[in-house]
């Protein structure tokens, strides 16, 4: 018995939402907005959430996997290539549909107490639920062409809402940046998708999976090419080396709007692929290897910029780029089950960060600057505890969720030979880091005295505060479901789990290792911001060179501006502006107007109105005429044929 | 033997007179003398439709001259009405002077 | 005899016809003109065509040049004047009418059995044309006079004194 789960209404209530706030929302009053915008994502939550109970509470009326195509008919059908509009939900999708709808829908609502005096309040919630939309496209999506459409769709969103607030410049070029980065991934996105079309002659991931299955000796090669590709596209959306500089200029968008999509769901779309494609990367160990290296690369790379930041955003920021950096990691050492874990319980914990940080900010009026910040326990109490509870998460220490997904990944990446065990020691530096940066910045914005002398921090409405308490509740209870479980649960979608059976007293021992790591890394930041508050300072002036290189961000912006964007800008102004525009282009166009000109002046003397030579020229068509209808029958009795018949 | 003329020297004729008339459009000067060319080369087609008629024993040759003269006459009318009204609004019946098409 | 009777009015059409050309005055134009028109006429009756013979002299000889010189005296048309004219009639229409004629007595004198006309062949009675006419060519007669009412309305029309400001018809035409 099968029931019908109707999965077309989870992306179609958000667009709905978009369509009806975007088009109307200006002249419909405040509360008929907010409940439109709620009401879209609670409604895709309650279809997630039925479907959850059809597979797991009514076990036996839906089996996953679990396939939805459009009725209309297929979207491509031309020779061999054959495009469905469907969607899919298995175990992975269901996850991933769970931690959209759900943490997206708590930001809604933040969204509702945040951005209340704004006044496009409708465009935000509008743009808001067209991000909803595109996102469920995407992970329910059942080939890579549907998916694309998520894919972009997501981008464009991204966009809308990260230059929110277009008439502040620095907020539109990080719209463009954002943008135009992500369009050099979906470049390897598109590629890849040419590949698969040539070697597997489809876009479905049913069908490439039950290709590859049917051809187990098939590695390596093209398959290698694909990956790297499909790298390139993930690299782009989730913002790792080198198409990550998008991220933390996305920061000049809404709080609420880095919150969900800069931390917990678009640029989780990445590892979201990478898990999807999971068959293909198993048989390119050569990519998967690159994957881990970009991902490792990217969490350390990541975490050392962060260490410097004074802005509160731009320290969550480069934390998110750093902890992705950590799933692909897990993807690369073939744990996807593991990066998918730690994509969920990040979700938890870097949202609630997000949306506290978003509270601080607002109960100070708009204040980023954590130099500025201190003293705020006593002031901003609920924000100070659910702050707490996402910076310990984070920072992966037991038994909050931050640490059992991390802690996965490490014990996996250690298991895979020498790479894995030299990417499982950088992973492990990370994580000092990490817990370093994120008490760093507990202490700067809630501990010591208060450096906000002009603002009156005053606490936020509960409808800020309510979501900030249920993920801090997720947060803490979210990691108990254990990997191992997760990881069975996962298994018919991502293959099973990459370690050894018998190797759980190894398992203890990296345990421990990474809490103290964790621990090391907090007892730093005691000591450098709580106990003497002038060391940093003191430290920062004895190494001038690599603080300078950490607050320039090892000066990358300006290095693809000087590599890309100026020659760029150079072809663009001087070899198509003047050469094929002006001259070429221009000249062209002059060339066929001069030509016009000039037959008409030509042909202008024949129109003379002098009778006589209108006749003239009469007798002389009728001569031609009459030569024309005669000569072959004339010519013809000299013996000259003629290539046409006359009369 | 000389009872009879080839129809060809009838056509030659017509023929003749049709290029006579073409070339008085195109040297003379005078609008009246460049329609009585017109009516000149009219004459000539008239001469060989009747020359036809003859050779085919067709009255309906004949009779499309009777058509014709009826046409020029009446073509020949307004033409002249026409002229007139040129000449009143030109002063000048030079063909060359009249190179404007609005009167 | 028919033959020089044909080569007779045959001359006297070429001669008026060149002469039209060649004059100066358009009344002198008009009477070369008369003289083709009778001409032809005896050419018509030469081939058999009798009620064509006469109606040739009485509708063009009698109607029509009668028409035509009396435009020339009311507009009192002068002598024309050498004008340069144009340069396009003379490159271009002078070839294209030796063209035509070559065309059309090459066609002529090329095509195979064409017969003769002699003394003897049977004269069209104007009672075979008639019967023709009125019996199955009727509408285009009936069209033909209305065609013929409509020409002299607009005849009538264009040259009253509606259109333009009569400029004096004693200015000549010479500038």
């Amino acid at each position: 018995m099968n029931a019908h789960l109707h999965l077309w209404l989870i992306p179609l209530l958000p667009f709905a939402g978009f369509l009806i706030n975007g088009l109307f929302g200006r002249r419909l009053p405040k509360p008929l907005v907010t409940t439109i915008a709620l009401l879209a994502p609670l409604g895709a939550l309650a279809v997630v959430a039925s479907a959850f109970f059809s597979v797991f509470v009514n076990s036996g009326s839906i089996s996953l996997a679990y396939t939805e195509t459009c009725p209309f008919g297929p979207w491509i059908s031309a020779g061999t290539l054959h495009v469905d509009f469907s969607f899919v939900l298995d175990q992975l999708s269901l996850v991933m549909l769970l931690v959209v709808t759900g943490v997206g829908f708590l930001i809604h609502i933040y969204s509702v107490g945040y951005m209340t005096d704004d006044e496009g309040y409708a465009r935000y919630f509008s743009y808001l639920n067209l991000f909803l939309f595109f996102m469920t496209v995407l992970v329910l999506a059942g080939n890579t062409l549907v998916m694309f459409i998520g894919w972009e769709g997501v981008g464009l969103a991204s966009y809308l809402l990260i230059g929110f607030w277009f008439t502040k410049d620095s907020a539109a070029n990080a719209g463009k940046k954002a943008f135009i980065v992500n369009r050099v991934g979906d470049f390897g996105f598109l590629i890849a998708m040419f590949l698969l079309l040539a070697n597997f002659g489809t876009l479905t991931f049913s069908e490439i999976a039950a290709r590859l299955a049917a051809h187990p000796a098939w590695a390596g090669g093209v398959l290698t090419w694909i990956a790297l590709c499909l790298m390139l596209g993930a690299a782009g959306k989730s913002a790792q080396l080198p198409l990550y500089i998008w991220l933390p200029d996305a920061m000049e968008g809404p709080t609420p709007v880095s919150a969900l999509i800069h931390a917990a769901t678009m640029v989780t779309a990445g590892v979201y692929l990478v898990a999807r494609m999971h068959f293909l990367f198993d048989r390119a160990p050569i990519a998967l290897s690159v994957v881990a290296i970009i991902g490792a690369a990217t969490a350390l790379f990541a975490a050392t910029m962060a260490l410097v930041q004074t802005d509160i955003k731009r320290v969550l920021a480069y934390s998110t780029i750093s902890q992705l950096g950590y799933m692909f990691l897990g993807c690369g050492v073939a744990a996807y089950s593991a990066a998918i874990f730690h994509l969920m319980t990040h979700a938890f914990f870097k949202a609630l960060l997000f949306l506290a940080a978003g509270s601080v900010i607002h109960g100070l009026g708009g204040e980023q600057d954590m130099r500025k910040m201190g003293g705020l326990r006593k002031k901003l109490p609920i924000t100070f505890l659910t702050m707490t509870v996402g910076v310990v998460a984070i920072g992966g220490i037991p038994p909050l969720a931050g640490f059992f997904s991390k802690d996965a990944i490490l014990f996996a990446a250690f298991q895979q030979g020498t790479l894995g065990k030299a990417l499982y020691f950088v992973g492990l530096v990370t994580a000092a880091l990490t817990a370093f940066y994120m008490f760093r910045l507990w202490y700067l914005t809630f501990t010591g005295e208060s450096r906000s002398h002009d603002a009156h921090p005053h606490e936020s409405p509960w409808s800020m505060l309510g979501p900030l308490v249920i993920l801090a509740l997720l947060s803490i209870v979210g990691g108990w479901v254990g990997i191992e479980r997760f990881a069975a649960y996962l298994a018919p979608a991502t293959g099973p789990r990459p370690v050894d059976a018998g190797s759980s007293q190894l398992e203890i021992i990296f345990t421990i290792v990474a809490v103290v790591v964790a621990a090391l890394g907090w007892f730093v930041a005691d000591l450098f911001y709580r106990q003497k508050p002038s060391r940093p300072a003191k430290l920062a002036a004895a190494m001038p060179g690599p603080y300078n290189l950490l607050v320039h961000k090892y000066y990358v912006d300006e290095f693809y501006g000087a590599v890309i964007v100026k020659p760029l800008l150079a072809v663009s102004t001087y070899v198509l502006g003047w050469v094929v525009d002006n001259a070429i282009l221009g000249g062209l166009a002059w060339l066929i107007g001069g030509i016009a000109t000039f037959a008409g002046a030509l042909l202008q003397r024949w129109q003379s109105g002098n009778l006589r030579s209108y006749a003239a020229w009469l007798a002389a068509g009728a001569a031609a005429l009459l030569l024309f209808l005669f000569a072959p029958s004339i010519l013809a009795s000299h013996g000259i044929s003629t290539f046409w018949k006359g009369w | 033997m000389t009872d009879q003329v080839p129809i060809s020297w009838y056509l030659i004729l017509s023929a003749t007179l049709f290029v006579l008339g073409v070339l008085g459009f195109l040297i003379k000067r005078n609008l009246i003398t460049v329609f009585m060319s017109i009516e000149l080369m009219l004459n000539g087609v008239n001469l060989s439709f009747v020359a036809f008629a003859h050779e085919w024993h067709a009255v309906k040759g004949q009779i499309f001259v009777f058509f014709v003269m009826m046409v020029a006459a009446a073509e020949a009318a307004v033409g002249l009405a026409i002229i007139i009204a040129i000449f009143r609004a030109r002063a000048t019946l030079a063909v060359d002077r009249i190179d404007l098409m609005k009167l | 005899m028919h033959l020089i009777l044909f080569l007779l009015f045959a001359g006297f059409c070429l001669a008026g016809a060149i002469n039209l050309l060649l004059q100066s005055h358009p009344i002198s134009s008009a009477l070369s003109l008369i003289v083709v028109m009778t001409s032809l006429a005896v050419l018509y009756l030469l081939l058999g065509a009798e009620f064509l013979a006469v109606a040739q002299v009485i509708v063009y000889g009698g109607a029509v040049m009668v028409l035509f010189t009396f435009v020339i005296m009311l507009l009192n048309a002068g002598r024309e004047e050498r004008t340069m004219g144009s340069r396009t009639a003379r490159a271009v229409g002078f070839p294209a009418v030796v063209a035509l004629l070559a065309i059309f007595a090459t066609v002529i004198i090329k095509t195979p059995g064409l017969g003769m006309a002699g003394a003897q062949d049977a004269i069209t009675s104007t009672e075979d044309l008639s019967r023709v006419l009125f019996h199955e060519l009727l509408l285009p007669f009936e069209v033909t006079s209305v065609l013929i009412l409509i020409a002299i309305l607009g005849a009538v029309a264009l040259a009253s004194h509606g259109n333009g400001d009569p400029h004096g018809d004693q200015e000549r035409t010479s500038k």
